[in-house]
């Protein structure tokens, strides 16, 4: 079992200061910030390190910073052999919102990653079949995004009944 | 003699048929009898409750909106969403409110793994244990009815405490089903598991290895069912688990082979059992006096920050990742389903399988579309 904070020099030291920083001021557990365009390999670091042996992702959410201007995608991964849990973010601005997919190191991500697509409207790269999943496939906007405003129709429909 | 066309068939199972339990749309791709694809279609319940929770201005209003996410394990929604806030908020919940929260979710769970176990019979053709899992199930429905007047969706857990005191013959109805439950599970094991048949449909199929279960991040019996040894109220401890005895009760392919339909049905089976044994504990060491309602706060206000809570529901692992601004009410409140990520699972374990089978791969999933869809 490792502390964050041990997890966080074994990947300054691999990959370098510029790429992860972590953020003890949160109140309940100490997160990184991850680079994006570093977030595969590390995520398969950590998969495949057997000191790590982070086995488990079991959660991906997308979140809209409004304040900021910018959307931030959070993982939350854990190891079902070794019993530590880790939070990790990256953070991209509105207007390029592109993050590495995740899919290829742990398939639970590729409807995670859908999801915060179809909400928030994160382009994951990679992504082998990135299609809106819970909303039509022709809806329009992201409903989770704070600035979200429903349209008007849906294919001659009155949407806000 | 002409020569024959043979050539790939698409079929939509569903939105509208028996078996998926729900609203669920898969698109089989068929060679012949042989399934080659099975591509889930999910949304037809959809009615984003995290953009709703966003516009409360109350946690505590949240609490009705994931009932509806999970409604035959109601409980189990609000006993996840309620220690992620008290965590949240450094909220110490009374030793009584614990012991009351423990056996309702332990209720609960036997209440949602009858259904799980009787509509799964009904899906592979055995109605009988059906309407004797709906018989028992009634019965914790009942003990749930006159704590809180609702069967299925409580608003009964609510943050820092309970909405009110259980009655009286609380223990006693407690106690009554205690002792009522265990030889029926006999039954069960007469009327389905062991039948031949029963057997036949369900040992050898569907079969989910355990590296693919927890690389697809699967959870509660569907992961347990293939041989890991995994249970959240174990292994990341919440409320007083850690008070009571109880095994975790993992697939061993004991019909066939590990991880498949058969021993993701009996890994429901025996967690009841189980649970059973939790309750048994519960009651006897459940103190009598004490308000429940001593730390519900008056107003919620948590400071900025973030917190991620998970409970061992009867799907599975639900996750809530609550993020607050400092304001009375959630700038993000996203809910990690079970079932949404175990039936992420289904086109791998389908491909290859027969068509008749897809449904009892989808039965033994034990997904609620109400939560898949939130």
């Amino acid at each position: 079992m490792k502390k964050p904070a041990e997890i966080y020099a074994i990947l300054k030291e691999k990959f370098g200061e510029e790429k992860v920083e972590i953020k003890e001021d949160a109140k309940v557990a100490p997160w990184m910030v991850v680079a994006p365009d570093a977030i595969r390999e590390i995520t398969k670091f950590l998969r495949d390190d057997d000191d790590l042996d982070f086995d488990y992702l079991m959660c991906l959410s997308g979140v809209h910073y409004q304040k900021d201007n910018t959307l931030g995608v959070t993982y939350h991964i854990n190891s079902t052999r070794k019993k530590h849990s880790l939070i990790l973010k990256c953070i991209v601005s509105e207007d390029n919102p592109h993050v590495p997919s995740i899919e290829s190191v742990w398939k639970t991500a590729d409807w995670h990653e859908r999801e915060a697509y179809d909400m928030v409207g994160i382009m994951f790269d990679g992504h082998p079949d990135l299609r809106r999943i819970l909303c039509p496939d022709d809806w329009e906007g992201y409903p989770l995004r704070k600035d979200y405003k429903v349209q008007e129709y849906y294919r001659g429909m009155k949407v806000p009944y | 003699m002409p020569e024959l066309r043979t050539e790939e068939m698409v079929i939509n199972m569903g939105p509208q048929h028996p078996s998926t339990h729900g609203v669920l749309r898969v698109e089989l791709v068929l060679d012949g009898e042989i399934v080659v694809d099975a591509i889930p279609h999910i949304g037809y319940l959809h009615r984003c409750f995290e953009k709703h929770s966003e516009s409360m201005n109350d946690y505590q209003q949240v609490i009705p909106y994931v009932d509806r996410m999970d409604y035959v394990a109601a409980m189990s929604n609000e006993l996840g969403y309620a220690i992620a806030m008290e965590r949240m908020l450094e909220i110490e919940v009374p030793e009584r409110v614990e012991y009351i929260r423990v056996i309702f979710a332990e209720l609960q769970r036997i209440a949602s793994h009858l259904l799980a176990i009787g509509t799964y019979g009904l899906d592979i053709g055995a109605f009988t244990p059906f309407l004797h899992c709906f018989r028992d199930r009634e019965r914790i429905l009942d003990i749930f009815e006159s704590t809180c007047g609702a069967r299925l969706l409580y608003n009964y857990i609510w943050v820092g405490g309970l909405s009110h005191d259980v009655p009286l013959d609380f223990k006693e109805k407690v106690r009554d089903f205690v002792k009522y439950f265990p030889p029926k599970i006999k039954e069960y094991n007469d009327l389905l598991t062991y039948n031949k048949i029963f057997i036949d449909r369900t040992a050898d199929v569907g079969v989910l290895p355990s590296e693919v279960a927890l690389n697809y991040a699967s959870s509660g019996p569907v992961l347990r069912g293939s041989g890991v040894n995994w249970d959240l109220r174990r292994d990341d401890p919440y409320s007083i688990y850690d008070r009571f005895e109880y095994d975790v009760v993992v697939g061993k392919g004991e019909m066939g082979t590990v991880g498949d339909c058969w021993d993701r049905y009996i890994v429901r089976v025996r967690e009841m059992e189980q649970s059973i044994r939790i309750i048994e504990q519960a009651v006897e060491q459940m103190p009598d006096e004490g308000d429940v309602k001593a730390a519900v706060p008056k107003r919620i206000r948590p400071p900025e920050g973030e917190v991620y809570a998970r409970t061992e529901t009867p799907r599975g692992e639900l996750g809530y990742y609550i993020i607050s601004d400092g304001s009375m009410s959630p700038y993000r409140v996203k809910a990690r389903s079970p079932c949404f990520v175990n039936l992420s699972v289904l086109p791998a374990i389908s491909r290859g399988s027969m068509v008749a089978d897809i449904v009892a791969i989808i039965g033994s999933i034990d997904i609620v579309l109400g939560e898949v869809d939130r």
